[in-house]
């Protein structure tokens, strides 16, 4: 059962790895704040293929001895990288690099050689204010620090850092344009139970960072993306500010803990990721609140075992979003209206209705 | 151990969300299922070692058998004794997304589509195909290498003594690309080459640094000829070689298996293979998952798989409905649901993927759902299961005014279809058996006469690793415990007036006849394991499988859904109007009583 993690006190470690192999820049025990770089390394430029053996009208056997740069030389743009001379000049011909940068290889069997462009520097911030605990070689650091954590159920785009603004006064009400202020710059804001497109595009207008609410309209998030979202893997979307969704698809208050978590927290610098993946290696979206006071739990699994008298929300239509208690759980599997023989939970729902619940249908609400 | 020797066998499949083992044992002569259990997959943090997995849904099986199968240490008891461990056991695995292959060809549609066909055989997912008439720059193909991050790369192009200098240069790209391996940054990507043999010396020279290279025979070393056994051998053998023994576990696992961990759909792909040559028959498989969806297909002994990386009933579920259109989605229902709604409804599926419906309307759209998620997956299967291109055929004057270019039609032809069988979750486990008969005509619209099945509890790709040891015992329990017969399909192709008779059926045994009108389905129950002969006698604009409005006699088989009668023709279509076509969906599931009142 997909228990999502909030939670006032925990410890969290966030691995920071470069894409492929740099420099450290922390060393183990250094206090880092969010914004520092940690790590950095130089992605190799894009390649351009030059075909001087075409360019020189010769075999591609002859190009190595025709030419004016050896592998691992410097080169400018349109600069001579081969030369072909015959009967005292009268036959010429010059093969020009495309681009600035090296020439990476030169090929007799094809003629062809490769041009690569300037190295393209990346660098990786610490994300969370708090401490180097291990270095992971040349690839990069891993980041502890002691907080609050609340993980949503689907976000979109990459990681912000910014402080909490509450917009609403409960988590049932929408996040709405006319609650948004004109100035945001820098912040995060929190909705309750559902944002509007409108919302949405003030708030980046305002300069917020992002935006953390219960739910969202299917249509309105296709709106924002410019296209409809297929599969649950996301981060990499630029609409402008990272938005996490904590409940689901529709109006749906955001829980009662989040919204008291994040409301506890207002003024508070949070940092947030969008990156979401619903399949394999399932990765939730995430607000960090840092916080090195609290006395923190490790960060492991907890435990989410259904129990009589457990708080629950019904997560499947028609009863989506419903809260309720768990008053029993039959061990035998029951049909249910579909005529599937499924195992099931019986639910007293906030509105005292007493429902059979397909037990996949449920989700622990953590304490 | 000698296999008249062997008693119990322990097979499991680590899925990407379930490990599913089954417990078989000898009932005297034959092979029987005795149990299945289940359990999470634990490749993933904070458990990241398979076995836990497997461990797990083995005590699951210990526990319904009876048989002790774990010892106290978590190791597996072999050999068996009268009531514990096990004689074999195998697995297969599709944990951790699969095995994900990155192809490389000259020609997209030659070389590059025959490499292709390697990978998906040998139980890959292709991440993309880079061939030189691909419509990308150069430096575009090295960024896409780059970014993919896949298992393996597999580099064909060029037939034997032919072309030379292009193979090598996109030998020469990939190297540049300096492409890295999905699990582990330190090893280097293991890259198969399957060109142009005579390339090979070059091709060493280009990639030998940037990568593991192994060199196998050309896969298409004529343009008349594809030879994709030697490939498709060593992308199994890398798997296990590279990434398997990566993964998470796996280096325990592969000590504990009897016979070669194999990719789930590489087992799935031999089971379907085996049936069609013991029955002689051409067949189609379809494989509906939480992700994806793998069709299957033999054809005159052909055979191909095709997977569809995002067509499936969770995870991927949004996406059905984003490629099919909504509109296509709801022609399947008898009534019309609030579309804003239902919007929202599908896409809380696809972010809580374990979620099953729970009211009749919840299933009856699940159901139209999976219909297009099958259809899609199949339209794609039907592009790549053709003949070989770029091959000089000889054409007549119709073919030639017809424009088909010869080589380029699909192998499957739905006329020649003997047996249709389905398996995944949604197929598998429908409640009523009718509603995956239903599904799978109005998904895949067979013509003529045609077997349907499904697989009862989703165990073909334990039995299809099985099959590597114990061939007898996989055949055995696949034909009496997997495959749950559903019937036979009778459907003439073309179309005719609503109200007019379209066929005939006559029971050769009791004289009796059954006319049925087109525009209609008709169940007649038919008990499983009962043959009997008929003549099917099609009205003249209709054909059967003899050409049209000739009869053709031949035997049925019944099963647990029975005789189904399509009479809505082929292409099936649909009423536009959307009140008449509502009414036929609900006369239709009424027909066939697909639904509880």
């Amino acid at each position: 059962m997909p228990g999502l993690t909030v939670t006032e006190a925990i410890t969290i470690r966030k691995e920071r790895r470069l894409p492929l192999p740099g420099r450290v820049l922390v060393a183990v025990s250094e206090a880092v704040s969010a914004e520092d770089v940690v790590a950095a390394t130089e992605l190799p430029g894009s390649v351009h293929t030059v075909n001087v053996a075409h360019d020189l009208n010769v075999n591609g056997d002859e190009v190595p001895r025709l030419m004016l740069k050896a592998e691992g030389d410097p080169v400018k743009a349109q600069e001579p990288i081969a030369e072909y001379k015959a009967l005292w000049g009268i036959f010429h011909a010059v093969s020009r690099s495309p681009a600035t940068g090296t020439i990476e290889n030169i090929s007799a069997a094809t003629g062809q050689v490769l041009v690569r462009g300037p190295s393209l520097p990346v660098e990786l911030t610490a994300y969370v204010d708090g401490t180097a605990v291990e270095i992971l070689g040349e690839e990069g650091v891993i980041v502890e620090c002691r907080g609050a954590l609340l993980q949503g159920i689907i976000g979109i785009g990459g990681e912000a850092r910014g402080k909490l603004a509450v917009m609403v006064e409960s988590p049932d009400q929408r996040l709405t344009a006319e609650r948004i202020a004109e100035d945001c710059t820098g912040k995060v804001l929190v909705g309750g139970s559902l944002v509007t497109l409108e919302a949405l595009e003030r708030a980046r207008e305002a300069g917020a960072v992002g935006v953390i609410v219960g739910g969202i309209d299917a249509a309105v998030l296709d709106e924002l993306l410019g296209e409809r979202l297929g599969v649950a893997i996301t981060g990499q979307e630029e609409v402008g500010l990272t938005l996490i969704i904590t409940e689901g698809f529709g109006e749906l208050p955001m829980a009662q803990r989040s919204f008291k978590l994040l409301e506890a927290h207002e003024g508070q610098h949070a940092s947030l990721n969008g990156a979401t993946q619903i399949r394999a290696g399932v990765i939730r979206p995430e607000v960090v609140i840092p916080n090195p006071d609290v006395e923190a739990a490790p960060a492991e699994l907890t435990a989410t075992e259904l129990k009589v008298g457990s708080p629950v929300r019904l997560i499947r239509d028609p009863h989506f979003g419903l809260l309720g208690t768990v008053t029993a759980l039959p061990e035998e599997p029951q049909q249910i209206a579909t005529e599937s023989l499924v195992r099931v939970a019986r639910v007293q729902t906030e509105d005292g209705r007493e429902l059979t619940i397909p037990r996949a249908n449920i989700e622990l609400i953590q304490e | 151990m000698k296999l008249e020797e062997i008693n119990v066998i322990l097979a499991t499949d680590c899925g990407s969300t379930t490990t599913k083992a089954i417990l078989i044992a000898r009932e005297g002569d034959e092979y029987r299922l005795q149990v299945r259990g289940e359990a999470p997959t634990t490749v993933e943090a904070p458990y990241e070692d398979v076995t836990v997995g497997v461990r797990n849904a083995i005590t699951e099986v210990e526990e319904l058998s009876g048989r002790r199968l774990l010892d106290d240490n978590g190791r597996l008891i072999q050999p068996a004794t009268p009531t514990e461990g096990t004689d074999v056991y195998v697995s297969t695995s599709s944990a951790g997304g699969g095995l994900q292959v990155a192809v490389v060809g000259l020609v997209r549609r030659m070389t590059g589509e025959s490499a292709q066909r390697a990978a998906l055989g040998a139980g890959a997912i292709v991440m993309d195909v880079l061939a030189l008439d691909d419509g990308r720059l150069p430096h575009q193909r090295i960024e896409r290498l780059r970014q993919l991050r896949p298992d393996m790369i597999l580099i064909s192009g060029g037939v034997d003594g032919g072309e030379e200098r292009r193979v090598v240069a996109m030998a020469e790209l990939v190297a540049a690309a300096k492409p890295r391996t999905r699990l582990g940054a330190r090893f280097k990507l293991p890259a198969i080459y399957a060109g142009n043999v005579e390339a090979r010396p070059r091709i060493a020279e280009a990639l030998d640094e940037a990568s593991a290279l192994t060199m196998v025979d050309n896969l298409r070393p004529t343009l008349e000829q594809e030879n994709l056994g030697p490939a498709r051998a060593e992308i199994q053998e890398e798997f296990l070689r590279h990434v398997m023994s990566q993964a998470p576990g796996y280096s325990e696992l592969m000590d504990w298996v009897d016979a070669d961990i194999m990719p789930t759909p590489a087992a799935v792909g031999d089971i379907i293979q085996q049936i069609a040559r013991d029955q002689e028959i051409n067949i189609i498989g379809v494989d509906i998952g939480g992700a994806t969806t793998d069709v299957f297909s033999v054809f005159d002994g052909t055979f191909n798989r095709t997977v569809s990386a995002n067509l499936g009933m969770s995870y991927s579920v949004a996406n059905v409905v984003a490629e099919s259109g909504l509109d296509n989605v709801l022609r399947w229902l008898e009534r019309d649901i609030d579309a804003s709604n239902l919007d929202n409804r599908i896409r809380n599926k696809m972010i809580r993927p374990t979620t099953v419906p729970q009211w009749l309307e919840g299933l009856k759209l699940e159901q139209a759902i999976a219909r297009e998620a099958l259809r899609l997956a199949f339209e794609q299967h039907k592009l790549l299961a053709t003949g070989l291109k770029g091959v000089q055929q000889e054409r007549d004057i119709a073919q030639a005014f017809e424009q088909t270019r010869a080589g380029e039609q699909t192998l499957v032809d739905m006329m020649r279809l003997d047996m249709l069988v389905g398996s995944g979750g949604t197929l598998s486990h429908a409640p009523r058996r009718v509603q995956a008969a239903i599904l799978l005509i109005d998904a895949f619209a067979p013509e003529g006469i045609t077997r349907l099945a499904v697989d009862s509890i989703f165990m073909m790709p334990q039995l299809g690793v099985l099959a590597q040891v114990h061939p007898e015992a996989a055949r055995q329990v696949f034909l009496r415990d997997c495959l749950v017969r559903l019937g036979t399909c009778i459907a003439p192709a073309g179309q005719g007036q609503p109200g007019k008779t379209c066929v005939a059926v006559t029971f050769t045994d009791t004289g009796e006849r059954i006319e049925v009108p087109t525009g209609q389905l008709v169940r007649i129950d038919l008990a499983e394991e009962t043959i009997r002969e008929v003549t099917v006698d099609p009205v003249r604009r209709y054909d059967v499988g003899a050409g049209r409005g000739r009869a053709v006699r031949t035997q049925i088989e019944g099963g647990v859904v029975g005789l189904i009668i399509d009479t809505r023709g082929r292409p099936l279509q649909l009423p536009e109007d959307p009140a008449a076509r509502r009414e036929a969906a609900g006369a239709w599931a009424q027909a066939v009583d697909l639904y509880p009142d």
